[in-house]
Formats: structure tokens, sequence, C-alpha cells
């Protein structure tokens, strides 16, 4: 299982990996916010915890399709649905290895984008909080999606299509903590239940993962 | 394919021939369970098998020796230098595997199989693309992994001087094509 | 005899053309019934004047759309673990229904909703669940759509409908928890245990609802019919391909 993540951490690093290409998106996404909506400090503090989590949201969502796909291509899927690991585990592996790169950058990166969107100083704790505990959700549901379009040409559109509706509980829990935060309310609730969807995603979606992969390597 | 029976000892090989579409992937797939028999049974445990299709699964930004260290760590093995050496990898072994030509990629993919520790090796062409050396090179490791009571089965076209069993699956054709898939058969 | 008997194509294809004729009589009486009391025998209402009348479009399609989706996981389960086609094929044909009914909810409801708050949309918790509900039915035909195998296509939509299902229930309790909305209480009594429209705006909606009800079977026997032919078409042709 070390294995797994310490090879596809090493491509994500090396060249054509895409390592950083989530961070960029966001960082580009965060920037024309204010192009589009105008420069008020006052309007940019009331949307930034939202522009923020679906910034990220998008950014996670950009680099799915290449969690399994380049693996599919090149035969290492028919491989270690053969080899001793269970295909849950190593799809877990992949699951990690896609938040470490993409999920972990952006929750290292979000309280920057938070200055640049004027958000209130209350916020950048539970920004932060939410992102961290809730992008994992994010990686886990989306390596579902993965696998459900990984057998299809040109499937990265679709994958879309199929991921966002399972997104919306995260983005709705999540932004709501960085909202509440930021104005200053109670956000343990929307945190809690955030926390309870990401432990249940990970513990539960994996199995699905891995029974749809199977299906597509038949 | 309707029909086909037959059986593997340990120490020996089977070579499967037959023309192109007449089943030899799908049956190779199905016996390292990758898809589910339509019908009939398979005896013998997915966990013993290591299969090696028409793609090598070898990362091209991964150097030869990483790639082989990979596939040795899944598989709980830790010794890669008699796999680098049966296959003359050496010169290569810093190499990335994406430099390397298409025969010396399906030398390292064939390498793999033998840090899998795995006795059963179910083959899918795995001559494709190999000079006549590389051929003489992979049939010395088939004979090796045979000797120490492993064994093959091996769908090819060439003739690999082998000493094994042949099983021409031509023969077994059946009245269904596979293309559309037996469950259409229900709809008659 | 049993049930499974009828998860045999032809079998299935034989029962449908029995009881389609029914089905479509019973559903355009229902409907014809309904919709003309509920339109022209019913008092306005003293709040919401004639506007109320869209209610017995309204609820019967909000009601199937969520039944549509039900009857799919139900379907996607038995083909899932008892593996009959016909199963698979009615799920795939129960989904362009269940989308219909939904946009016909979310336009009907634009409509009401306009006259009385004042707005063609509002974010409110019922209204966006069946935003969702909809693009879940969009992943789902998309996913049909997409997939050459009929069978692979079989088992990776189900799949998709059971984790659809789940996530569907709990964007639900989410959109909730992030508005409380203005959507008025539900006029289904068992949903609440007491009702809260009286009977002469009631009966007719129950039997708008059942004339619903019926048109969705309908529907989906016709449909399911379609794709087993077209699935026998394909099996045809091949037969005959190989015979050459």
């Amino acid at each position: 299982m070390i294995a797994l993540l310490r090879r596809d951490l090493l491509l994500a690093l090396r060249a054509g990996g895409g390592f950083g290409l989530g961070l960029a998106f966001f960082l580009i996404v965060t920037v024309l916010v204010p192009f589009s909506v105008g420069p008020q400090s006052d309007l940019l503090t009331i949307i930034a915890p939202g522009v923020l989590w679906l910034g990220a949201l998008l950014a996670c969502l950009l680099s799915l399709d290449r969690l399994l796909a380049l693996d599919f291509e090149d035969g290492t899927l028919d491989l270690l649905a053969t080899a001793p690991l269970p295909l849950e585990a190593a799809l877990s592996i992949k699951a990690l290895s896609h938040w470490l790169t993409t999920g972990l950058p952006l929750v290292v990166a979000s309280p920057v984008l938070g200055v640049m969107l004027n958000l209130a100083p209350g916020g950048f704790v539970w920004l932060v909080a939410s992102l961290a505990l809730g992008t994992p959700a994010l990686s886990v549901i989306g390596t579902f999606g993965a696998a459900l379009t990984v057998g299809i040409k040109r499937g990265g559109l679709l994958m879309s299509l199929l991921v966002l509706p399972l997104y919306v509980p995260t983005l709705i829990f999540g932004a709501e903590v960085a909202r509440r935060g930021a104005t200053g309310l109670e956000a343990g609730t929307p945190l809690t239940l955030l926390a309870g969807i990401t432990l249940a995603t990970i513990g539960l979606m994996p199995f699905a993962s891995a029974a749809v992969l199977r299906m597509t390597l038949r | 394919m309707s029909g086909v029976s037959f059986e593997v000892a340990a120490g020996a090989a089977l070579i499967l021939r037959g023309p192109n579409g007449a089943g030899k992937t799908t049956l190779l797939r199905t016996i390292a369970g990758l898809q589910p028999p339509l019908s009939g049974h398979i005896a013998g445990a997915h966990e013993t098998i290591a299969y090696a299709g028409h793609a090598d699964g070898l990362k091209a930004m991964l150097s030869v020796r990483e790639n082989l260290d990979f596939w040795a760590q899944v598989f709980g093995q830790n010794d890669i230098e008699p796999a680098i050496a049966a296959y003359q990898l050496q010169p290569l072994q810093d190499r990335l595997a994406g430099t390397l030509s298409a025969g010396q990629k399906r030398r390292l993919g064939l390498a793999r199989l033998m840090v899998t520790g795995r006795p059963i090796w179910v083959l899918d062409e795995p001559t494709v693309s190999l000079d006549t050396d590389a051929v003489a090179l992979f049939a010395a490791a088939v004979t090796d992994h045979l000797t120490a009571n492993g064994s093959a089965l091996i769908a090819t076209h060439i003739d690999l001087g082998l000493d094994a069993g042949s099983l021409d699956l031509a023969q077994y054709r059946s009245a269904v094509d596979l293309r559309i898939g037996a469950s259409d058969e229900a709809f008659l | 005899m049993s049930l499974w008997e009828y998860a045999n194509p032809v079998k299935f294809l034989s029962l449908s053309a029995r009881l389609q004729p029914f089905l479509w009589g019973a559903a355009a009486l229902g409907i014809v019934v309904g919709l003309g009391w509920g339109f022209f025998g019913t008092p306005d209402d003293y709040r919401q004047g004639s506007t109320v009348k869209i209610i017995y479009l309204h609820v019967p399609a909000a009601l199937m759309a969520i039944n549509a989706w039900f009857m799919m996981l139900v379907a996607s389960l038995i083909w899932l673990i008892r593996r009959h086609h016909v199963s698979a094929l009615a799920a795939k044909a129960a989904a362009p229904v269940g989308i219909s009914m939904t946009l016909i909810a979310l336009i009907t409801g634009a409509i009401w909703g306009q006259p009385m708050w004042g707005t063609w949309w509002a974010w409110d918790p019922r209204l966006t669940s069946f935003l969702i509900l909809f693009l879940f039915y969009l992943g789902y035909i998309a996913l049909w759509e997409a997939i050459e195998d009929p069978d692979t296509a079989a088992d990776l939509t189900s799949v998709l409908c059971l984790v659809g299902s789940v996530f569907a229930v709990l964007s639900r309790y989410a959109v909730k928890f992030w508005n409380q909305g203005l959507h008025q209480g539900t006029s289904v009594p068992m949903a609440t245990g007491g009702r809260t429209v009286s009977d002469v705006f009631f009966y007719p909606l129950v039997i708008s609802m059942i004339g619903f009800g019926l048109l969705f079977l309908a529907l989906v026997f016709y449909r399911t019919g379609t794709e087993i032919r077209l699935r026998r078409i394909r099996a045809l042709i091949a037969r005959s391909k190989r015979n050459l």
C-alpha cells in the first residue's frame, strides 16, 4: 500500500504529473472573481467563503480524470486488480494521493487567497478547518466518479455531471462552516456534520468505487 | 467459446493457439479473474496467478528499477535483481521507462512476472515486439520458472521452443458470438 | 407460478401487451376526471384564488418524480442481485419519465410561486431538492447513453442509482439545514398524519395522483417493451450475421 502511495506521489511530482495544476487553477479562479463581481471589499468579504469553497471544489474536480484514466490506459489497473492488494485499498490509496497532491495544497493556500478576497479576520480558522475536513470527502467521492467513467472515451465531462450532484452535501456543510465562521456565528454543528460526511464517505465509498471498477475492467 | 477444458500441472506449460478473435484474450482474462466466466468454472485461486496482458502497466516517468520495485512491493517481494538479470536489463535500469524501445518495454513487462513470486503465469501474446534474442531470454525465463515447479499458460503465435503441450482454440468456436454478449440470447 | 417468471423478456412482453390497454385507459380517466374536477369543479381558494388549482398538476408530478427514482432504485437492486434483464431495462425506461415529471413539478412550481411569492424561483429547500433530483436524473441518463455494452451500462447505472439515492437523501437534509424555506407544508396526508387541505380540494387531487401513477406505469411498460424489442432486434441481427 505504501509502495502504491509512494509511486503515485512520485509520479505526481515528476514532469507531466500534474502536481500543482489544481492549485494553479484554484488561484486563477479566485483571482477572476473580483473581475466578475467588482472590487468592492465589503461585497468580497461576504462572498469570500463561498467563492473559496467553490474554487477548491472545482480544482478537485478538474484533477480527477487523471486519477484512474492513465493507469487504465497503460494496463496498471488490470495488474492491480490481480495483485494481492484489495482493489478497495488500492482505490483508497489513490484517493489519498489525490488529496495529498490536490486537496492539501488547497487547504494550505486558502488563507492567502482569503486575504486577497478580504475574508473577515475571524473566518480564517474556520475556512482552513472546513477545507481540511471537507476536501478528503471530495477526493473519495471523486474517485467513485472516476471509476464510473474510466472505461468511457472522453468521459471527463460526463464525470463532472455525475460527480457534481454528489458533492452537494459536502459543499453545503463546508461552505456553511466557513460562512458562519466568517460572520462570527456558531459553526460547530455544520462542522460536525461535515466531519460525519467525510468519515462516512472515506469508510464506504471505496467499496462502491471498487465494485464499479471491477465492472469496468471486465 | 464453448466446451474448452484443460488442466495445467505444476512444472508444465500450455501454449494456446488460435486465429484472431478466437477468444484467447477473453479466456486468459477470465482465468486471471478479471471477468467472471459466462458459464463453467475455473479451479485454482486467482491469488496464485500472475497475469500479463497487452499493456505492461509501466509508468513512463519512472525508471526501470522503480517500475520493478513498485510491482515487487505490491506483491510483497523484495529482490528484483534476478528479474533484471534474466532479461538483461542492467544497462537500462536507471533509464526512464518512457525512453525505452517497444521491445525493451516488453522485456521490462515480462520481468515484472518474476517479481510477483506467483506460481502460475498467464501470458497474453508475450513475445509481441521482442527480437529473436529477447524471445530466447523469455523462453529461458519460462523454462527456469517451470523447473522451479511453476506453471505457465501462454497465448502466442510463434514457436518458443518450449517443451509444452498446445491447445488450438479454433475448434471451440461456439454458437454464440461473444461480441454481442451471450446475455442477448435471453431476448430471443 | 412465481412473480419472477415475468423477468423473462418474452413473458414480460405478453403481460405488458395485455395490461397496457387497461393502464392507458385508467390513466386517461384518472387524469381527465382529476384535472377536470380540480380545475372546474372546485371553488377558488380564499387566499390564493384560482392559482391554487395548479396543485392538481404540481403535486402528482412531484410525487411521481420521487416515486420514479424509488422504482429505479428497486429495479437496480433487483438487477444487481438477481440479474434480470427486464429489471435493468425497466430502470432505464423509467428515468426519462422521472425527469419529465421532475421538470413538470419544477415548472408548475415556478408558475404557482410567481403570484404567491412574487418570484419565479427561490432557493427554498423543496425547490432546491427537486433541482438536485433533476441533476441526478440527468447524470443517470447520461451514463446509460455513454456506455456501449448494455450489461456493463446496467451494472454501472445501478450502482450510480444506489449511491445517488444515498446522496440525494443526504442533500435533502443538507438543503433543509442550509435554508429553512417558504414552501407551504405538504398537501399529502400520509406524510403529515393530518390533512392540510379540505375535502373539496383533496378528492380530485387523489384522483389526479392515481391518474399520474397509472400514466407512469403505462409509460414504463411501454418504454420497457421498446427497450426489450431493441435488444431482441440486436440479437436477431447478430444471429443472422453468424448464420451467413
